[in-house]
C-alpha cells in the first residue's frame, strides 16, 4: 500500500526525525489558514497523490505570499494531477500538503528496500539526491553507497555513520544522519515497510539534515497488524475497477487491449496474457480469481470484466486445483444471466471437475465457445475480438 | 526415484483440524501420502481423520517419527508455526499459506539459514512424488510417476506443465512449487541442484515469472552446473512495469525482474525456453529425443 507525503511525514514525526512543519488541507481556506499558523512569508505546497514526478509536472510550488497559496490550492483541488508515473488521466488531487520553505544548500538521497537476492533490508545512500534514483544505480552505480541490515541484531550506529562519512557529511551532521538512519530502521521494521525513500534528503543553509520528501510503502500482508496505517488507505488514488476488484479477493490490474481475461491463479493469468499476444491479440486485464473462488465472486469477476468497454471477448481459463470447473461455470452462468453479455465468450476448462464445469455451460443454452486446448482458447479469443491485432 | 519425497516420508500437518487442513489432508491420505497426524495447539489427544492429533510439533515428532510438515495455518501465525516446525528437528517444512508478511519471511528465512531445515513456499502448491508422497493442494490425479522434475513460482503453471508431460507419458520424478512470494524459502537453485544429483530426474521443467532475479541466479547455476536438459518458461512478458501481478513477489521494480531478461538469461545459459506455456511439452520432446 502506498502512502501519501503527508501520512508518511505525519510517521517520521512520530519516530523524531526531521520533517518540516506542514498541514495537510481540502480546501483553499484551509490552505490560506495553514500558511498562517506556520508563519514566516515562504510556504512550498504539493498536491497529495500517489505517484513521483509531482514537481516537474507542476504539482509543486514555492509560495511567496498567501495569494499564491490560495491559487495553488483553488487550481489544484478536484482536479488531476498528470505526471511521468501517472497514465494519461492522472491521479486524482483531494489534499494539498502546506509546508514551511527549507533553504537547501545539498540534495542527498536515502532509501530503503527488501532485497530479494540478499533476503535483507538494505539502505541506500547517494550524493545525487533530487533525481530519479534507478538512473544513478544505472548510469552511475558507483555513487550509491548500501548498507545491509543484518537480521540478527538490527540496524547498527556504525552503519549510520559510514555512510555518513561516504556521504561526505561533516561534524554535526554525522550525528544527525546516524540518528535518521536508525530511526528509519526502526520505523522500516516496525511498520512493516516494503520501501522508504527520502528524495530528497537535505542539508539546509544552517548545515542541519532534513526530510523533503518522504515515501513510504507498506506490506498489504501485514495491514492485519498495521490497523492506523491501514486507516491511511485512500481509494481515490487506484484504478476504480482494481478496487472493486480487491473488495471481492480479486486480482485485477488494468490492461489496454481488447480480449478479458479471467483464469486462475496469478502464474497462469500472466501466462494466459502472454499467449494472448503470442497469438496475436493484446490481453485487457489481469485477473486471477484466486483458488478460493465462488460463485459470487467468478460473478463479480465477470463484471469488472465487462465494465472496460474495450473488451470484444473474454477469455476464461480454469485449470481447477482446489477450485472446481463446475462453480466456476454456475458463475459464469449467473453473472451472464445478471447482467447480460455482448461479447462472445470463450473457455478453456482442464483439472478439477473440468467435464462437469464444461457439461453445465453446454447445458445452459448461452453462447459459449468450448475450447479443446489452451492454445486453441486463445487462438479462438484473438478471433473472436475481431482477429490479429 | 525423487527428491525431498518418498513413499516412506512421514507427513504430520499443522493446522490439521482447520478447513483447509482437513481438506487437503484427506485428499493427501486418498492418495496414499504417509501423513501419521496433525498439530493443533489446545487439541492434542484427540483424533482427526482417523489420526492423532499433537498439541505440539514436538511431540508430534517424538510420537510418529515424522521427517515433513505442511503447514496450513492463517497467514499470522506461519512464522511462529514454521519455527515450532524447524525447532521440533523437522527435516522438510512445506508451508502452503498465501499472505505472510514479507519481515516475517526475513526473520524466519535468517533463522532457517543457521539450522538443516529446509522450507518450501510459502505461497506454494507444495511438493508431490507421483504415486508416492502428496504434500500439498496440487490435484493428485494430473500426476503420473516419470521422469520430468519440475519447479516452479506458479501453482497453476506447475499444473500446466504436470499435465503436459502426462499427456505424453513422460510423468513427473517430482514436483516442487516453491512459491510467489518475494522471500521463498527454497529457491530455484536449491531445487535444481536435488534435481540434478536425482538419477530419477532425467529433465527439468523450470517455470518463472517476473519480479526478483532468481531466474537470473538459476540460468547462471545452470550454465555450471546442470549437466540435464532444462526447459523453461517465463510468465509475465505483457505485465505492465510497477504492478503487482497477484502474486507478492510478481512484480517489475525499478526495471527490474522482466521476463524479457529473464528470457535472455536462461537462453543465455543453454536452457530451451518456450515463448507458450503450453509448448512445454513439445520442448521436452524436442530436447530429449523423447518420443
Amino acid at each position: 500500500m502506498n502512502l501519501h507525503e503527508y501520512q508518511a511525514k505525519s510517521l517520521f514525526k512520530d519516530y523524531g526525525l526531521p520533517v518540516s512543519d506542514g498541514y495537510a488541507v481540502d480546501t483553499a481556506d484551509e490552505a490560506v489558514e495553514a500558511a498562517t499558523k506556520i508563519g514566516g512569508d515562504r510556504w512550498v505546497v504539493k498536491v497529495q497523490v500517489h505517484a513521483g514526478g509531482r514537481g516537474k509536472a507542476g504539482g509543486v510550488k514555492l509560495a511567496d505570499s498567501l495569494d499564491e497559496v490560495r491559487a495553488f490550492a483553488d487550481n489544484w483541488i478536484g482536479k488531476n494531477l498528470v505526471t511521468f508515473q501517472t497514465d494519461e488521466h492522472g491521479q486524482p488531487v483531494s489534499k494539498i500538503y502546506v509546508e514551511s520553505c527549507t533553504d537547501i544548500d545539498t540534495e542527498l538521497y536515502l532509501g530503503a528496500v527488501v532485497d530479494r537476492g540478499s533476503r535483507r533490508v538494505v539502505f541506500m545512500a547517494s550524493t545525487e539526491g533530487g533525481v530519479e534514483i534507478e538512473k544513478v544505480a544505472e548510469e552511475t552505480p558507483e555513487k550509491i553507497l548500501r548498507a545491509t541490515i543484518n537480521p540478527y541484531v538490527g540496524a547498527q550506529p556504525y552503519q549510520g555513520r559510514q555512510l555518513a562519512f561516504d556521504l561526505g557529511l561533516k561534524g554535526d551532521q554525522i550525528k544527525q544522519f546516524t540518528s535518521l538512519f536508525l530511526g528509519l530502521a526502526k520505523l522500516f521494521d516496525d511498520l512493516d515497510c516494503s520501501l522508504l525513500e527520502i528524495n530528497p534528503l537535505v542539508i539546509t543553509t544552517e548545515g542541519n539534515i532534513h526530510c523533503l520528501d518522504a515515501k513510504v510503502n507498506i506490506d498489504n500482508n501485514a495491514l492485519y497488524r498495521q490497523k492506523k496505517i491501514a486507516e491511511m488507505h485512500d481509494p481515490s488514488q487506484e484504478d476504480e475497477r482494481e478496487a472493486q476488484a480487491a473488495e471481492f479477493n480479486l486480482n485485477y490490474v488494468a490492461l489496454d487491449g481488447n480480449i478479458g481475461c479471467m483464469v486462475n491463479g496469478a502464474g497462469l493469468a500472466m501466462g494466459t496474457m502472454d499467449l494472448v499476444k503470442t497469438k496475436g491479440g493484446n490481453p485487457a486485464n489481469f485477473l486471477d480469481v484466486g483458488g478460493g473462488a465462488t460463485k459470487e465472486t467468478v460473478s463479480e469477476a465477470f463484471k469488472i470484466i465487462l465494465s472496460d468497454k474495450n473488451v470484444k471477448a473474454v477469455l476464461i481459463n480454469i485449470f481447477g486445483g482446489i477450485v472446481s470447473c463446475a462453480t466456476i461455470a454456475d458463475g459464469i452462468i449467473g453473472a451472464v444471466e445478471e447482467v447480460g453479455v455482448e461479447v462472445p465468450v470463450v473457455v478453456r476448462f482442464e483439472g478439477n471437475n473440468a467435464e462437469a464445469g464444461r457439461k453445465r455451460l453446454a447445458d445452459s443454452g448461452l453462447n459459449i465457445i468450448a475450447a479443446k486446448s489452451l492454445s486453441d482458447a486463445a487462438e479462438q479469443a484473438v478471433e473472436a475480438a475481431g482477429g490479429k491485432a | 526415484m525423487s527428491i525431498l519425497v518418498d513413499k516412506n516420508t512421514k507427513v504430520i500437518c499443522q493446522g490439521f483440524t482447520g478447513s483447509q487442513g482437513t481438506l487437503h489432508s484427506e485428499q493427501a491420505l486418498k492418495y496414499g501420502t504417509q501423513l501419521v497426524g496433525g498439530v493443533t495447539p489446545g487439541k492434542g489427544g484427540s483424533e482427526h481423520l482417523g489420526l492423532p492429533v499433537f498439541d505440539t510439533v514436538k511431540d508430534a515428532v517424538e510420537k510418529t517419527g515424522a521427517t515433513a510438515s505442511v503447514i496450513y495455518v492463517p497467514a499470522p501465525f506461519c512464522k511462529d508455526s514454521i519455527l515450532e516446525a524447524v525447532d521440533a528437528g523437522i527435516e522438510l517444512v512445506v508451508c502452503i499459506t498465501e499472505g505472510i508478511p514479507t519481515l516475517d519471511m526475513l526473520y524466519v528465512k535468517a533463522a532457517l539459514d543457521a539450522t538443516g531445515t529446509r522450507l518450501v513456499g510459502p505461497n506454494c502448491p507444495g511438493v508431490i512424488t507421483p504415486g508416492e508422497c502428496k504434500i500439498g493442494i496440487m490435484p493428485g490425479e494430473i500426476h503420473l510417476p516419470g521422469k520430468v522434475g519440475i519447479v516452479s513460482r506458479s501453482g497453476t503453471l506447475t499444473y500446466e506443465a504436470v499435465k503436459q508431460t502426462t499427456d505424453r507419458k513422460f510423468g513427473q520424478s517430482t514436483c516442487v512449487g516453491i512459491g510467489g512470494d518475494p522471500i521463498p524459502g527454497s529457491h530455484f537453485i536449491d531445487i535444481l541442484s536435488l534435481l540434478e544429483q536425482d538419477p530419477g530426474t532425467e529433465a527439468i521443467v523450470m517455470v518463472g515469472e517476473i519480479g526478483g532475479t532468481a531466474e537470473e541466479e538459476a540460468a547462471e547455476f545452470i550454465k555450471s552446473n546442470v549437466s540435464k536438459p532444462v526447459v523453461g518458461y517465463i510468465a509475465g512478458v505483457t505485465a505492465p512495469p510497477g504492478k503487482r501481478m497477484g502474486h507478492a513477489g510478481a512484480i517489475i521494480a525499478g526495471g527490474k525482474g522482466t521476463a524479457k531478461d529473464k528470457f535472455a538469461a536462461l537462453n543465455a545459459a543453454g536452457v530451451r525456453t518456450v515463448e507458450s506455456l503450453a509448448d512445454i511439452g513439445d520442448a521436452l520432446a524436442e530436447v530429449t529425443g523423447w518420443a
